[in-house]
Protein backbone atom coordinates (compact mmCIF):
# COMPACT_ATOMS: atom_id res chain seq x y z
CA UNK A 1 0.00 0.00 0.00
CA UNK A 2 2.92 2.55 -0.82
CA UNK A 3 0.53 4.12 -2.81
CA UNK A 4 -2.21 5.01 -0.19
CA UNK A 5 -0.78 8.27 0.82
CA UNK A 6 -0.83 9.51 -2.36
CA UNK A 7 -4.01 8.29 -3.08
CA UNK A 8 -5.43 10.12 -0.09
CA UNK A 9 -4.02 13.56 -1.10
CA UNK A 10 -5.45 13.47 -4.54
CA UNK A 11 -9.01 12.56 -2.96
CA UNK A 12 -8.59 15.12 -0.71
CA UNK A 13 -7.56 17.73 -3.98
CA UNK A 14 -10.48 15.97 -5.76
CA UNK A 15 -13.05 16.95 -2.90
CA UNK A 16 -11.67 20.69 -2.63
CA UNK A 17 -12.26 20.82 -6.65
CA UNK A 18 -15.99 19.11 -6.91
CA UNK A 19 -17.64 20.11 -3.79
CA UNK A 20 -18.42 23.56 -4.44
CA UNK A 21 -20.08 21.98 -7.66
CA UNK A 22 -21.93 19.62 -5.79
CA UNK A 23 -22.95 22.23 -3.14
CA UNK A 24 -24.50 24.58 -5.73
CA UNK A 25 -26.60 21.88 -7.34
CA UNK A 26 -27.73 20.39 -3.98
CA UNK A 27 -28.60 23.77 -3.08
CA UNK A 28 -30.28 24.58 -5.91
CA UNK A 29 -33.11 22.62 -3.95
CA UNK A 30 -32.62 23.77 -0.43
CA UNK A 31 -34.56 27.18 0.87
CA UNK A 32 -33.05 29.84 2.13
CA UNK A 33 -32.67 28.61 5.62
CA UNK A 34 -31.35 25.45 4.45
CA UNK A 35 -28.88 26.99 2.35
CA UNK A 36 -27.30 28.89 6.10
CA UNK A 37 -27.48 26.26 8.09
CA UNK A 38 -26.49 22.76 6.29
CA UNK A 39 -22.42 22.63 4.81
CA UNK A 40 -23.57 18.71 4.19
CA UNK A 41 -24.73 19.43 0.21
CA UNK A 42 -27.77 16.90 -0.25
CA UNK A 43 -30.90 18.86 0.12
CA UNK A 44 -33.56 17.79 2.59
CA UNK A 45 -36.14 17.41 0.09
CA UNK A 46 -36.32 17.12 -3.80
CA UNK A 47 -38.45 19.68 -5.63
CA UNK A 48 -37.86 19.74 -9.36
CA UNK A 49 -40.20 22.86 -9.54
CA UNK A 50 -37.53 25.22 -8.70
CA UNK A 51 -35.91 24.75 -11.98
CA UNK A 52 -39.76 25.24 -13.76
CA UNK A 53 -38.81 28.50 -12.23
CA UNK A 54 -35.61 29.43 -12.67
CA UNK A 55 -36.04 28.77 -16.52
CA UNK A 56 -38.80 31.30 -16.48
CA UNK A 57 -36.15 34.22 -15.55
CA UNK A 58 -36.95 37.40 -14.25
CA UNK A 59 -37.35 38.46 -17.51
CA UNK A 60 -40.33 38.10 -20.15
CA UNK A 61 -38.30 35.45 -22.15
CA UNK A 62 -37.22 31.89 -20.66
CA UNK A 63 -33.75 30.83 -20.31
CA UNK A 64 -34.58 29.06 -23.96
CA UNK A 65 -34.20 31.98 -25.39
CA UNK A 66 -31.10 32.87 -23.87
CA UNK A 67 -29.19 29.93 -24.85
CA UNK A 68 -30.33 30.56 -28.48
CA UNK A 69 -28.75 33.99 -28.11
CA UNK A 70 -25.71 32.42 -27.10
CA UNK A 71 -25.50 29.90 -29.28
CA UNK A 72 -26.11 32.16 -31.97
CA UNK A 73 -22.95 33.98 -30.84
CA UNK A 74 -20.85 30.46 -30.11
CA UNK A 75 -21.53 28.67 -33.55
CA UNK A 76 -20.10 31.68 -36.10
CA UNK A 77 -17.48 32.62 -33.82
CA UNK A 78 -16.15 28.82 -33.35
CA UNK A 79 -16.52 28.26 -37.46
CA UNK A 80 -14.74 31.42 -38.08
CA UNK A 81 -12.38 30.63 -35.61
CA UNK A 82 -11.39 27.09 -36.55
CA UNK A 83 -11.50 28.28 -40.48
CA UNK A 84 -8.99 30.93 -40.38
CA UNK A 85 -6.89 29.92 -36.98
CA UNK A 86 -6.12 26.42 -39.75
CA UNK A 87 -5.43 29.24 -42.70
CA UNK A 88 -3.06 31.63 -40.81
CA UNK A 89 -0.91 28.76 -39.00
CA UNK A 90 -0.85 26.85 -42.89
CA UNK A 91 0.69 29.69 -44.02
CA UNK A 92 3.16 30.12 -41.06
CA UNK A 93 4.01 26.30 -40.59
CA UNK A 94 4.06 25.67 -44.78
CA UNK A 95 5.08 28.52 -46.69
CA UNK A 96 8.57 30.64 -46.83
CA UNK A 97 6.98 34.39 -47.41
CA UNK A 98 8.83 38.21 -46.96
CA UNK A 99 8.39 39.02 -43.42
CA UNK A 100 7.52 35.97 -41.70
CA UNK A 101 9.42 36.89 -38.95
CA UNK A 102 8.24 39.87 -38.65
CA UNK A 103 4.75 38.48 -38.20
CA UNK A 104 4.97 35.59 -36.45
CA UNK A 105 6.63 37.84 -33.67
CA UNK A 106 3.44 40.06 -34.05
CA UNK A 107 1.16 37.39 -33.41
CA UNK A 108 3.24 35.90 -30.26
CA UNK A 109 3.13 39.74 -29.40
CA UNK A 110 -0.93 39.58 -29.41
CA UNK A 111 -1.22 37.14 -27.08
CA UNK A 112 0.54 38.80 -24.11
CA UNK A 113 -1.91 42.10 -25.14
CA UNK A 114 -4.51 42.64 -22.47
CA UNK A 115 -8.16 42.55 -23.94
CA UNK A 116 -9.05 45.67 -21.99
CA UNK A 117 -6.35 48.00 -23.70
CA UNK A 118 -8.09 47.05 -26.56
CA UNK A 119 -12.08 47.05 -25.33
CA UNK A 120 -12.72 50.63 -25.25
CA UNK A 121 -11.72 51.83 -28.55
CA UNK A 122 -13.51 48.87 -30.40
CA UNK A 123 -16.62 49.72 -28.24
CA UNK A 124 -16.35 53.30 -30.04
CA UNK A 125 -15.47 51.72 -33.12
CA UNK A 126 -18.41 49.62 -33.33
CA UNK A 127 -20.89 52.13 -31.89
CA UNK A 128 -19.79 54.34 -34.86
CA UNK A 129 -20.81 51.58 -36.99
CA UNK A 130 -23.71 51.36 -35.93
CA UNK A 131 -23.29 48.06 -34.88
CA UNK A 132 -23.22 48.24 -31.01
CA UNK A 133 -25.37 45.64 -29.45
CA UNK A 134 -25.31 43.46 -32.36
CA UNK A 135 -23.31 39.75 -32.36
CA UNK A 136 -21.27 41.32 -35.19
CA UNK A 137 -18.59 42.54 -32.73
CA UNK A 138 -19.00 39.51 -30.48
CA UNK A 139 -18.01 37.29 -33.55
CA UNK A 140 -16.27 39.07 -36.71
CA UNK A 141 -12.98 38.96 -35.05
CA UNK A 142 -13.02 35.79 -34.93
CA UNK A 143 -13.07 35.76 -38.99
CA UNK A 144 -9.44 37.33 -38.27
CA UNK A 145 -7.44 34.70 -36.43
CA UNK A 146 -7.86 37.05 -33.72
CA UNK A 147 -6.73 34.45 -30.72
CA UNK A 148 -3.12 33.94 -31.00
CA UNK A 149 -2.64 30.91 -28.75
CA UNK A 150 -4.88 28.52 -31.26
CA UNK A 151 -2.76 29.96 -34.58
CA UNK A 152 0.65 29.13 -32.35
CA UNK A 153 -0.63 25.34 -31.12
CA UNK A 154 -1.99 24.32 -35.01
CA UNK A 155 1.88 25.62 -36.31
CA UNK A 156 3.46 23.35 -33.56
CA UNK A 157 0.77 20.46 -34.82
CA UNK A 158 1.53 21.60 -38.88
CA UNK A 159 5.18 21.11 -37.72
CA UNK A 160 4.48 17.36 -35.94
CA UNK A 161 3.23 16.29 -39.72
CA UNK A 162 5.77 14.83 -42.05
CA UNK A 163 6.62 16.94 -44.59
CA UNK A 164 6.89 13.95 -46.95
CA UNK A 165 3.38 13.80 -46.94
CA UNK A 166 3.05 17.73 -48.64
CA UNK A 167 5.89 16.37 -51.46
CA UNK A 168 3.90 13.09 -52.24
CA UNK A 169 0.48 15.30 -52.60
CA UNK A 170 1.90 17.93 -54.55
CA UNK A 171 3.79 15.29 -57.39
CA UNK A 172 0.48 14.18 -57.67
CA UNK A 173 -0.99 16.94 -58.82
CA UNK A 174 -2.06 18.29 -55.46
CA UNK A 175 -2.89 22.49 -54.93
CA UNK A 176 -2.09 24.21 -51.73
CA UNK A 177 -5.44 24.65 -50.66
CA UNK A 178 -6.43 21.05 -51.51
CA UNK A 179 -3.56 19.61 -49.71
CA UNK A 180 -4.45 21.40 -46.42
CA UNK A 181 -7.74 20.22 -46.75
CA UNK A 182 -7.45 16.57 -47.72
CA UNK A 183 -3.89 15.91 -46.45
CA UNK A 184 -3.33 17.79 -43.68
CA UNK A 185 -6.47 18.44 -41.52
CA UNK A 186 -7.16 15.13 -40.92
CA UNK A 187 -3.77 14.59 -39.58
CA UNK A 188 -4.41 17.88 -36.79
CA UNK A 189 -7.96 16.21 -36.46
CA UNK A 190 -7.31 16.63 -32.05
CA UNK A 191 -6.03 20.23 -32.18
CA UNK A 192 -9.34 21.32 -34.68
CA UNK A 193 -11.28 19.61 -31.47
CA UNK A 194 -9.59 21.51 -28.66
CA UNK A 195 -9.85 24.64 -30.59
CA UNK A 196 -13.60 24.17 -31.42
CA UNK A 197 -14.09 23.35 -27.21
CA UNK A 198 -11.75 26.08 -26.28
CA UNK A 199 -13.63 28.56 -28.07
CA UNK A 200 -17.06 27.16 -26.72
CA UNK A 201 -16.10 27.39 -23.43
CA UNK A 202 -14.12 30.62 -23.50
CA UNK A 203 -17.50 32.28 -25.20
CA UNK A 204 -19.59 30.67 -22.88
CA UNK A 205 -17.20 32.73 -20.18
CA UNK A 206 -17.04 35.40 -21.46
CA UNK A 207 -18.83 38.29 -19.85
CA UNK A 208 -16.97 41.60 -20.28
CA UNK A 209 -17.11 41.32 -24.29
CA UNK A 210 -20.92 40.91 -23.87
CA UNK A 211 -21.63 43.14 -20.87
CA UNK A 212 -19.75 46.26 -22.97
CA UNK A 213 -21.22 45.48 -26.37
CA UNK A 214 -24.89 44.00 -25.78
CA UNK A 215 -27.22 46.57 -24.14
CA UNK A 216 -31.21 45.57 -25.00
CA UNK A 217 -32.06 42.95 -22.30
CA UNK A 218 -33.86 40.32 -25.07
CA UNK A 219 -29.95 39.90 -26.90
CA UNK A 220 -27.97 38.98 -23.77
CA UNK A 221 -26.12 35.51 -23.85
CA UNK A 222 -26.31 33.63 -20.96
CA UNK A 223 -23.61 35.39 -19.14
CA UNK A 224 -25.45 38.44 -18.63
CA UNK A 225 -29.18 37.17 -18.23
CA UNK A 226 -27.42 35.38 -15.04
CA UNK A 227 -25.72 38.61 -14.13
CA UNK A 228 -29.07 41.00 -14.24
CA UNK A 229 -31.43 37.98 -12.21
CA UNK A 230 -28.26 37.77 -9.56
CA UNK A 231 -28.56 41.71 -9.18
CA UNK A 232 -32.35 42.01 -8.87
CA UNK A 233 -32.47 39.71 -6.00
CA UNK A 234 -32.81 41.52 -2.88
CA UNK A 235 -33.99 39.99 0.99
CA UNK A 236 -36.27 37.55 0.95
CA UNK A 237 -35.73 36.66 -2.72
CA UNK A 238 -35.65 32.80 -2.99
CA UNK A 239 -32.22 32.15 -2.88
CA UNK A 240 -32.54 28.84 -4.84
CA UNK A 241 -33.69 30.44 -8.10
CA UNK A 242 -30.88 32.29 -9.00
CA UNK A 243 -28.82 28.81 -8.07
CA UNK A 244 -31.10 26.86 -10.38
CA UNK A 245 -30.38 29.19 -13.07
CA UNK A 246 -26.65 29.00 -12.75
CA UNK A 247 -26.63 25.51 -12.28
CA UNK A 248 -28.53 25.07 -15.97
CA UNK A 249 -25.84 27.97 -17.07
CA UNK A 250 -22.93 25.12 -16.52
CA UNK A 251 -24.76 22.98 -18.25
CA UNK A 252 -23.40 23.44 -21.61
CA UNK A 253 -19.80 23.53 -20.67
CA UNK A 254 -19.96 20.45 -18.78
CA UNK A 255 -21.85 18.46 -21.44
CA UNK A 256 -19.59 19.90 -24.16
CA UNK A 257 -16.52 18.71 -21.74
CA UNK A 258 -17.52 15.66 -20.88
CA UNK A 259 -18.41 14.78 -24.66
CA UNK A 260 -14.93 16.00 -25.86
CA UNK A 261 -12.96 15.07 -22.79
CA UNK A 262 -10.78 12.47 -24.09
CA UNK A 263 -9.74 14.15 -27.31
CA UNK A 264 -9.76 17.55 -25.98
CA UNK A 265 -7.19 16.70 -23.06
CA UNK A 266 -5.14 14.78 -25.76
CA UNK A 267 -5.14 17.71 -28.42
CA UNK A 268 -3.91 20.17 -25.17
CA UNK A 269 -1.40 17.81 -23.85
CA UNK A 270 0.25 17.52 -27.08
CA UNK A 271 0.02 21.52 -28.25
CA UNK A 272 0.95 22.73 -25.25
CA UNK A 273 -2.14 25.45 -24.74
CA UNK A 274 -3.62 26.15 -21.82
CA UNK A 275 -6.79 28.51 -21.13
CA UNK B 1 22.58 42.94 -50.11
CA UNK B 2 22.15 39.29 -50.84
CA UNK B 3 18.75 38.57 -52.38
CA UNK B 4 16.76 36.41 -50.01
CA UNK B 5 15.78 33.39 -51.53
CA UNK B 6 12.11 31.53 -50.38
CA UNK B 7 12.54 28.01 -49.82
CA UNK B 8 8.94 26.80 -51.34
CA UNK B 9 7.32 24.10 -52.62
CA UNK B 10 8.14 24.13 -56.92
CA UNK B 11 5.23 26.00 -58.17
CA UNK B 12 4.48 28.00 -55.00
CA UNK B 13 5.28 31.52 -55.12
CA UNK B 14 6.58 33.53 -52.54
CA UNK B 15 3.17 35.31 -51.74
CA UNK B 16 1.16 32.33 -51.11
CA UNK B 17 2.08 31.75 -47.42
CA UNK B 18 1.56 35.84 -47.14
CA UNK B 19 -2.00 35.01 -49.22
CA UNK B 20 -2.58 32.43 -46.63
CA UNK B 21 -1.84 34.86 -43.37
CA UNK B 22 -4.01 37.92 -45.16
CA UNK B 23 -7.10 37.32 -41.97
CA UNK B 24 -4.57 37.81 -39.38
CA UNK B 25 -2.64 40.44 -40.59
CA UNK B 26 -6.09 42.35 -41.34
CA UNK B 27 -7.30 41.15 -38.06
CA UNK B 28 -4.20 42.44 -36.23
CA UNK B 29 -4.58 45.82 -38.08
CA UNK B 30 -7.74 46.24 -37.22
CA UNK B 31 -8.15 44.98 -33.47
CA UNK B 32 -5.31 45.09 -32.01
CA UNK B 33 -3.42 47.95 -33.88
CA UNK B 34 -6.00 50.28 -34.11
CA UNK B 35 -7.29 49.85 -30.76
CA UNK B 36 -3.88 50.17 -29.53
CA UNK B 37 -3.08 53.66 -31.49
CA UNK B 38 -7.05 55.12 -30.63
CA UNK B 39 -6.01 54.24 -27.24
CA UNK B 40 -3.33 56.73 -26.86
CA UNK B 41 -4.89 59.10 -29.10
CA UNK B 42 -8.31 59.25 -27.14
CA UNK B 43 -6.46 59.41 -24.14
CA UNK B 44 -5.08 63.20 -25.37
CA UNK B 45 -8.81 64.37 -25.70
CA UNK B 46 -11.85 64.53 -23.40
CA UNK B 47 -13.84 62.76 -25.62
CA UNK B 48 -17.74 61.67 -23.36
CA UNK B 49 -18.01 58.96 -26.19
CA UNK B 50 -20.97 60.98 -27.52
CA UNK B 51 -19.66 64.49 -28.37
CA UNK B 52 -17.09 65.90 -30.32
CA UNK B 53 -13.84 65.46 -28.28
CA UNK B 54 -11.44 68.58 -27.91
CA UNK B 55 -7.85 67.78 -27.73
CA UNK B 56 -6.38 68.47 -24.40
CA UNK B 57 -2.77 67.34 -24.56
CA UNK B 58 -0.96 65.39 -21.58
CA UNK B 59 -4.21 66.35 -19.02
CA UNK B 60 -5.43 62.99 -18.66
CA UNK B 61 -1.77 61.35 -18.10
CA UNK B 62 -0.93 64.39 -15.45
CA UNK B 63 -4.56 63.64 -13.93
CA UNK B 64 -3.76 60.32 -13.25
CA UNK B 65 -0.57 60.47 -11.71
CA UNK B 66 -2.25 63.06 -9.29
CA UNK B 67 -5.45 60.48 -8.55
CA UNK B 68 -4.90 58.97 -5.38
CA UNK B 69 -8.00 56.53 -6.69
CA UNK B 70 -6.00 55.48 -9.55
CA UNK B 71 -2.82 55.08 -7.42
CA UNK B 72 -4.75 52.51 -4.80
CA UNK B 73 -5.93 50.58 -7.75
CA UNK B 74 -2.91 50.41 -9.09
CA UNK B 75 -1.62 48.89 -6.01
CA UNK B 76 -4.26 47.05 -5.59
CA UNK B 77 -3.86 45.13 -8.36
CA UNK B 78 -0.42 44.43 -7.72
CA UNK B 79 -0.69 43.43 -4.05
CA UNK B 80 -3.82 40.88 -5.63
CA UNK B 81 -1.44 39.60 -8.27
CA UNK B 82 1.48 39.15 -5.94
CA UNK B 83 -0.44 37.19 -3.55
CA UNK B 84 -2.52 35.13 -6.29
CA UNK B 85 0.49 34.54 -9.00
CA UNK B 86 2.78 32.28 -6.64
CA UNK B 87 0.06 30.50 -4.30
CA UNK B 88 -1.24 29.44 -8.08
CA UNK B 89 2.21 28.37 -9.23
CA UNK B 90 2.83 26.14 -6.31
CA UNK B 91 -0.71 25.06 -6.12
CA UNK B 92 -0.45 23.95 -10.17
CA UNK B 93 2.75 22.24 -10.12
CA UNK B 94 2.34 20.02 -6.64
CA UNK B 95 -0.66 18.97 -8.36
CA UNK B 96 0.83 17.88 -11.56
CA UNK B 97 3.44 16.13 -9.59
CA UNK B 98 0.61 14.37 -7.67
CA UNK B 99 -1.05 13.89 -10.95
CA UNK B 100 1.98 12.82 -13.14
CA UNK B 101 2.10 9.36 -11.63
CA UNK B 102 0.76 6.34 -12.84
CA UNK B 103 -1.77 5.05 -10.70
CA UNK B 104 -5.27 3.31 -11.15
CA UNK B 105 -7.88 6.14 -11.90
CA UNK B 106 -5.39 8.77 -12.55
CA UNK B 107 -7.74 9.89 -15.73
CA UNK B 108 -10.47 10.42 -13.20
CA UNK B 109 -8.02 12.59 -10.80
CA UNK B 110 -6.64 14.37 -13.90
CA UNK B 111 -10.25 15.33 -14.85
CA UNK B 112 -11.77 16.39 -11.70
CA UNK B 113 -8.68 18.70 -11.00
CA UNK B 114 -9.08 20.34 -14.66
CA UNK B 115 -12.95 20.83 -13.89
CA UNK B 116 -13.11 24.44 -12.31
CA UNK B 117 -10.44 26.25 -14.76
CA UNK B 118 -12.71 24.89 -17.38
CA UNK B 119 -15.95 26.05 -15.93
CA UNK B 120 -13.49 29.35 -14.54
CA UNK B 121 -14.53 32.73 -14.99
CA UNK B 122 -17.87 31.74 -15.95
CA UNK B 123 -20.62 33.95 -14.13
CA UNK B 124 -22.27 31.08 -12.48
CA UNK B 125 -19.19 30.33 -11.14
CA UNK B 126 -18.71 33.93 -9.39
CA UNK B 127 -22.23 33.61 -8.21
CA UNK B 128 -21.70 30.69 -6.40
CA UNK B 129 -18.80 32.06 -4.80
CA UNK B 130 -20.98 34.54 -3.56
CA UNK B 131 -23.11 32.25 -2.08
CA UNK B 132 -20.30 30.28 -0.52
CA UNK B 133 -19.12 32.89 0.84
CA UNK B 134 -22.25 34.87 2.16
CA UNK B 135 -22.40 35.04 6.01
CA UNK B 136 -23.31 31.36 7.38
CA UNK B 137 -22.42 30.26 4.04
CA UNK B 138 -20.13 27.07 3.28
CA UNK B 139 -17.08 28.92 3.86
CA UNK B 140 -18.43 30.08 7.47
CA UNK B 141 -20.08 26.56 8.04
CA UNK B 142 -16.39 24.86 7.43
CA UNK B 143 -14.44 27.28 9.53
CA UNK B 144 -16.94 26.33 12.06
CA UNK B 145 -16.29 22.94 12.04
CA UNK B 146 -12.54 23.38 12.69
CA UNK B 147 -13.44 25.58 15.60
CA UNK B 148 -12.17 29.00 13.22
CA UNK B 149 -14.92 32.14 14.10
CA UNK B 150 -16.61 33.59 10.77
CA UNK B 151 -14.19 35.80 9.38
CA UNK B 152 -16.60 38.23 7.88
CA UNK B 153 -15.31 37.73 4.36
CA UNK B 154 -17.67 40.63 2.81
CA UNK B 155 -17.11 43.38 5.76
CA UNK B 156 -12.99 43.26 6.35
CA UNK B 157 -10.52 44.27 3.50
CA UNK B 158 -8.60 41.15 4.30
CA UNK B 159 -11.14 38.92 3.32
CA UNK B 160 -12.66 40.41 0.24
CA UNK B 161 -9.17 40.13 -1.31
CA UNK B 162 -8.67 36.51 0.31
CA UNK B 163 -12.51 35.38 -1.45
CA UNK B 164 -11.00 36.51 -4.94
CA UNK B 165 -8.07 34.99 -4.67
CA UNK B 166 -9.24 31.96 -3.64
CA UNK B 167 -11.85 31.70 -6.56
CA UNK B 168 -9.16 32.09 -8.76
CA UNK B 169 -6.97 29.82 -7.01
CA UNK B 170 -9.46 27.31 -6.80
CA UNK B 171 -8.98 27.32 -11.30
CA UNK B 172 -5.46 26.45 -11.47
CA UNK B 173 -6.31 23.90 -13.93
CA UNK B 174 -4.75 25.38 -17.03
CA UNK B 175 -1.94 26.16 -15.36
CA UNK B 176 -1.60 22.40 -14.49
CA UNK B 177 -1.54 21.21 -18.06
CA UNK B 178 0.88 23.28 -18.90
CA UNK B 179 3.21 21.69 -15.86
CA UNK B 180 1.68 18.15 -16.67
CA UNK B 181 3.05 18.19 -20.19
CA UNK B 182 6.44 19.03 -19.17
CA UNK B 183 6.81 16.62 -16.46
CA UNK B 184 5.86 13.97 -19.12
CA UNK B 185 8.93 14.99 -21.03
CA UNK B 186 11.22 14.49 -18.50
CA UNK B 187 12.58 10.56 -19.06
CA UNK B 188 12.00 8.90 -15.88
CA UNK B 189 15.84 7.44 -16.51
CA UNK B 190 16.74 10.45 -14.34
CA UNK B 191 14.39 9.99 -11.33
CA UNK B 192 16.11 6.14 -11.84
CA UNK B 193 19.53 7.06 -11.91
CA UNK B 194 18.96 9.39 -8.98
CA UNK B 195 17.39 6.98 -6.81
CA UNK B 196 20.56 4.50 -7.60
CA UNK B 197 23.24 7.68 -6.08
CA UNK B 198 20.94 7.59 -3.08
CA UNK B 199 19.12 10.53 -4.03
CA UNK B 200 15.29 10.94 -2.00
CA UNK B 201 12.08 12.39 -3.75
CA UNK B 202 12.14 15.77 -2.22
CA UNK B 203 15.66 16.43 -3.18
CA UNK B 204 14.95 14.98 -6.65
CA UNK B 205 12.19 17.20 -7.30
CA UNK B 206 14.64 20.49 -6.30
CA UNK B 207 17.76 19.05 -8.12
CA UNK B 208 16.23 17.20 -10.93
CA UNK B 209 12.37 18.61 -11.92
CA UNK B 210 12.35 22.16 -10.84
CA UNK B 211 15.71 23.18 -13.23
CA UNK B 212 13.99 21.33 -15.73
CA UNK B 213 10.45 23.11 -15.89
CA UNK B 214 12.16 26.64 -16.22
CA UNK B 215 10.94 27.37 -19.34
CA UNK B 216 7.57 26.33 -18.45
CA UNK B 217 7.47 28.06 -14.88
CA UNK B 218 8.59 31.21 -16.57
CA UNK B 219 5.82 30.65 -19.07
CA UNK B 220 2.94 30.36 -16.54
CA UNK B 221 4.12 32.98 -14.52
CA UNK B 222 3.73 35.24 -17.74
CA UNK B 223 0.54 34.18 -18.57
CA UNK B 224 -0.86 34.02 -15.12
CA UNK B 225 0.63 37.23 -14.19
CA UNK B 226 -1.00 39.05 -17.20
CA UNK B 227 -4.22 37.41 -16.36
CA UNK B 228 -4.05 38.25 -12.96
CA UNK B 229 -3.25 42.20 -13.43
CA UNK B 230 -6.32 41.87 -15.47
CA UNK B 231 -9.33 40.92 -13.12
CA UNK B 232 -12.24 42.53 -13.22
CA UNK B 233 -14.93 39.96 -13.26
CA UNK B 234 -14.42 38.73 -9.41
CA UNK B 235 -14.23 42.00 -7.78
CA UNK B 236 -16.80 43.27 -10.15
CA UNK B 237 -19.30 40.50 -9.65
CA UNK B 238 -18.59 39.38 -6.03
CA UNK B 239 -17.19 42.38 -3.81
CA UNK B 240 -17.87 45.48 -6.31
CA UNK B 241 -14.40 46.80 -5.32
CA UNK B 242 -15.31 47.29 -1.66
CA UNK B 243 -14.93 47.10 1.33
CA UNK B 244 -13.42 50.45 0.87
CA UNK B 245 -11.95 50.12 -2.64
CA UNK B 246 -9.95 46.92 -0.87
CA UNK B 247 -10.37 45.24 -4.04
CA UNK B 248 -10.87 47.82 -6.64
CA UNK B 249 -8.75 46.64 -9.52
CA UNK B 250 -7.24 48.68 -12.31
CA UNK B 251 -9.62 46.81 -14.73
CA UNK B 252 -12.94 48.05 -12.63
CA UNK B 253 -11.58 51.67 -12.35
CA UNK B 254 -11.36 51.48 -16.49
CA UNK B 255 -14.66 50.14 -16.61
CA UNK B 256 -16.21 52.56 -14.31
CA UNK B 257 -14.39 55.76 -15.32
CA UNK B 258 -15.73 54.53 -19.26
CA UNK B 259 -19.51 53.00 -18.70
CA UNK B 260 -20.36 54.48 -15.53
CA UNK B 261 -18.97 58.15 -15.31
CA UNK B 262 -18.43 58.20 -19.55
CA UNK B 263 -14.73 59.70 -19.23
CA UNK B 264 -13.98 57.54 -22.43
CA UNK B 265 -10.44 60.02 -22.78
CA UNK B 266 -9.73 59.54 -19.06
CA UNK B 267 -10.22 55.95 -19.53
CA UNK B 268 -8.18 55.84 -22.57
CA UNK B 269 -5.24 57.28 -20.86
CA UNK B 270 -5.28 55.04 -18.22
CA UNK B 271 -5.76 51.54 -20.05
CA UNK B 272 -2.83 53.02 -22.06
CA UNK B 273 -0.97 53.21 -19.40
CA UNK B 274 -1.79 50.11 -17.79
CA UNK B 275 -0.72 48.60 -21.51
CA UNK B 276 2.80 50.31 -20.47
CA UNK B 277 2.69 48.77 -16.58
CA UNK B 278 1.53 45.18 -17.93
CA UNK B 279 4.33 45.54 -20.49
CA UNK B 280 6.65 46.57 -17.74
CA UNK B 281 6.12 44.00 -15.49
CA UNK B 282 6.66 41.50 -17.76
CA UNK B 283 9.61 42.96 -19.17
CA UNK B 284 11.16 42.77 -15.73
CA UNK B 285 9.85 39.34 -15.38
CA UNK B 286 12.14 38.51 -18.35
CA UNK B 287 15.14 40.51 -17.02
CA UNK B 288 14.83 39.14 -13.53
CA UNK B 289 14.63 35.17 -15.02
CA UNK B 290 17.06 35.75 -17.59
CA UNK B 291 20.07 34.29 -16.73
CA UNK B 292 18.12 31.62 -15.17
CA UNK B 293 16.27 30.70 -18.24
CA UNK B 294 19.67 31.17 -20.11
CA UNK B 295 21.17 28.37 -17.96
CA UNK B 296 18.43 26.16 -18.86
CA UNK B 297 18.57 25.96 -22.64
Amino acid sequence: MKKLPLYILLTAGAIAMIYPLLWLIGASFKSNDEIFSSAWFVPQSLDLSVYARAWRTVTPHTMGHYFVNTFLIIIPKTVFTVVSSVLVAYGFARFDFPLKRLFFALLMGSMFMPAIVTVMPLYMLWSRLGLHDTYVPLTLPALFAAEGAFVFMLVQFFRGVPREFDEAARIDGCGSLRLLVYILVPCIRPVIVSITVFTFLWTMNDFLTPLIMISSVEKYPLSLILRLSADSTGDGYEQRKIIAMSVIGLIPSVAVFAAAQKKFISGITAGGLSG
Amino acid sequence: MKKRSYRNPVGVGKYTGLWLIMPFIIGFAAFTLYPFAASFVLGLTDSDGVHTARFIGADNFTDMLASSELRGAVWTTLKYTLILVPLKLAVSLLAAVLLNSEIKGIGVYRTIFYVPSILGSSLAIVIMWQFLFTSGGLADQLMGLVGLPSVGWYGSSTGAMAMIVLLRLWEFGSAMILFLNALRDIPAEYYEAARVDGCGRVRAFFRITLPLLGRVIFLNLVLQTIAAMQEFSAPYMITGGGPMKSTYTIGMLIYDEMFRYHNAGYANAVSWAFFVLVTGVVLVLFAVTRRRREEDV
